[in-house]
């Protein structure tokens, strides 16, 4: 225990004011950035209910050939190939479509399409598999036991085992061998304020195929788009309704 | 005519017990050395990956598990449905039952990303999957049988106990059976699941294939031991079987036929009826011709009672089609694509629209024998330490009986 001297113990000036309230929040975001990928109950906590955060993707301005998206992801969560494509993880991956009957082709990312009634979560025997409150689905590192029934329930093959010793981790994106893992929608980047790194990602090579934001808000650019505009969710027949949307297919 | 007592012994100790025993101590090993080495390296060291997540280890697990419910049939049969020449097998059946589902939960387990975690799932329980209710299931199931087991053993509890007992663990396994089926049956994502029928088809698989070992395992416990084996006994075990192999292989064909029924089913119908190559062949020639259809003309297509010989090839038969059949309702319905965008050919860098590959490693098949070895070693290890084997089951205590 310190002692603090007459002058110490005035009242506060206005920098230690903002030196408090930063290191207050400090205190309340590192460990909502570390749990969002390391702890179920934290994660949660961070979430804020009254949103649900979405991704709108515009199939005819995602460039073929064009990866920014899958390699900002592997950069921002420290994930990597083996050179074994069976095997590798997928957080995000460029996909082809060609259609059977016109030829007429389409590229787009899929990732995991934070449904927000998830088959993986249902599944998750340990419940390590969960949806925050603000829609986003996670994996907790901590409870997941890697036996893989999520990856049998996901309709969009959106999740990946880890099949081999992991280094290099980021530590807001732990990962570990034995377990399961996809797309966290940067939810450190978004329960700090930020997008997604795949977003930034595509604005900045000036394609402008992925809008984020909040589905709740009808104000927000993504909620007015696909108000204004016809857009579809993956597998309908599920009735999941994805956070994930896409438009032009 | 008079009938024996039943008296029921130990096996002695031979040096055929001292063989056997180490045959399967050593596939024991080799179970041991696969979990060790899988746990050092990763799964990269087993033929799963990405596409293909479950393989040989499920399918043996799960025709452990499936074939454990299907082992206490026979102590049912005599329980349940007072069928006296069945009794004196009721305590084997339940040794039996019990050491399947070890054998079968150990290499789930064994098989799991993180092992060392078993603590994590006995603390966190999901209730909304089918997995946590099926832990229940088969925890409860071994509670149940071991309980069954205690009344029929204890000569200080009356008989009267027995029925009860019997017709809860009857119950109980036909739960656990459908819980089974309902891990696939409830995947609502790919095509070759997302059927209920799977619960009925896997309680209808679980009485061929536990039955089929049961004899097998019977044959092997009185060969180690003085007890006679009447063939009139295993003949009508072998009946009864052909009986559950037409049973699984009637839910089998509603299945395919509900499927090739709906259009949107076409596609994965195609793969495991008739492009599968690998699938399809086991199909065809082992779960339907080899492990079905041949058992069916050998049983019912002769006048005389299944010699004892003809009811082990029978009952080898039997399971080689049960493990066809899981192989390729496991690994054959990954292995089909799922359908992410009707009416359009989907290609990507993770296999997406492709049929995947998958090819058992060495370490998956030693871990699925070793749940075998395991599971024989603790019933063999129940008939030393209990008194589970029968000393009656001689034709003329069959004839006797009725």
């Amino acid at each position: 225990m310190t002692c603090r001297t007459p002058d110490q113990a005035q009242a506060p000036s206005r920098r230690d004011f903002l030196r408090s309230g930063a290191a207050l929040a400090t205190m309340t975001l590192a460990p909502g950035v570390t749990l969002m990928a390391f702890g179920g109950s934290e994660a949660e906590a961070a979430a804020d209910s009254g949103k649900r955060w979405g991704l709108l993707i515009d199939a005819s301005r995602c460039a073929p050939g064009c990866s920014d998206c899958v390699s900002a992801c592997k950069t921002e969560n420290g994930w990597s190939g083996h050179g074994d494509p069976e095997r590798d993880v997928q957080w995000i991956r460029k996909v082809t479509l060609k259609e059977k009957a016109t030829g007429r082709e389409v590229n787009l990312p899929m990732m995991c399409q934070h449904c927000e009634s998830p088959p993986c979560v249902d599944v998750c025997p340990t419940g390590a598999s969960f949806k925050r409150d603000d829609g986003i689905v996670l994996v907790d590192k901590h409870i997941c036991i890697g036996c893989r029934y999520c990856m049998m329930a996901c309709p969009f093959k959106a999740r990946s085992f880890v099949h081999e010793p992991v280094t290099n981790q980021k530590p807001h994106a732990p990962r570990g061998v034995g377990t399961v893992e996809s797309c966290t929608l940067c939810v450190h980047r978004v329960d700090a304020g930020g997008i997604p790194a795949c977003v930034e990602a595509c604005t900045a090579a000036g394609h402008g195929a992925m809008v984020f934001g909040d589905l709740r808000d009808p104000e927000s650019e993504i909620s007015r788009r696909l108000a204004e505009f016809p857009s579809a969710a993956l597998r309908p027949d599920l009735d999941l309704n994805p956070g994930v949307r896409y438009a032009e297919i | 005519m008079a009938i024996d007592r039943t008296i029921y012994r130990e096996i002695p100790f031979t040096p055929r017990l001292w063989a056997v025993t180490a045959l399967l101590g050593a596939f024991l090993l080799g179970g041991v050395w696969a979990f060790a080495h899988v746990e050092h390296q990763g799964h990269v060291a087993t033929g799963m990956t990405n596409q293909v997540v479950w393989g040989l280890p499920h399918v043996f697990a799960i025709f452990l598990i499936v074939a454990a419910s299907g082992a206490l049939n026979v102590a049912s049969i005599a329980s349940v449905f007072d069928n006296k020449p069945y009794k004196p097998l009721s305590r084997l059946s339940g040794v039996l039952a019990i050491s399947l589902l070890a054998g079968g939960l150990a290499v789930l387990v064994l098989d799991l990303g993180r092992p060392d975690r078993l603590i994590v799932q006995m603390t966190h329980f999901n209730f909304t999957s089918i997995f946590t209710w099926n832990i229940l299931l088969y925890s409860g199931f071994l509670g149940i049988v071991a309980l069954y087991l205690w009344v029929q053993m204890d000569r200080n509890v009356h008989p009267k106990w027995t029925k009860p007992a019997g017709l809860l663990a009857f119950v109980w396994r036909l739960a656990l059976t459908t819980g089974t089926g309902s891990i696939f049956g409830w995947l609502v994502a790919r095509p070759g699941y997302d059927a209920a029928i799977m619960a009925p088809l896997f309680i209808a698989m679980s009485f061929a294939l536990g039955l089929a070992v049961f004899i097998l395992v019977l044959q092997a416990l009185c060969a180690l031991s003085p007890c006679p084996l009447g063939q009139a006994l295993t003949a009508r075990l072998t009946r009864l079987l052909a009986l559950f192999v037409a049973a699984a292989l009637y839910f089998t064909a509603v299945q395919h036929l509900t499927n090739l029924y709906a259009a949107e089913h076409a596609g994965i119908e195609a793969f495991i009826l008739r492009d599968g190559g690998i699938y399809t062949t086991l199909f065809w020639g082992v779960q339907v011709g080899l492990g079905a259809l041949l058992p069916l003309l050998l049983v019912y297509g002769r006048r005389t009672p299944p010699s004892a010989g003809l009811s082990a090839g029978v009952s080898l038969l039997v399971i080689l089609g049960g493990l066809a059949q899981l192989y390729v309702i496991v690994v054959g319905g990954q292995a089909y694509p799922m359908e992410l965008f009707p009416g359009y050919v989907v290609t990507s860098g993770f296999h997406d629209g492709q049929i995947a590959g998958y090819g058992p490693s060495l370490p998956e098949i030693a871990l699925g024998l070793g749940g075998v070895a395991l599971a024989l070693l603790a019933t063999g290890l129940g008939a030393k330490i209990l008194r589970v084997l029968p000393t009656n089951l001689s034709d003329q205590n069959l004839a006797a009986k009725g």
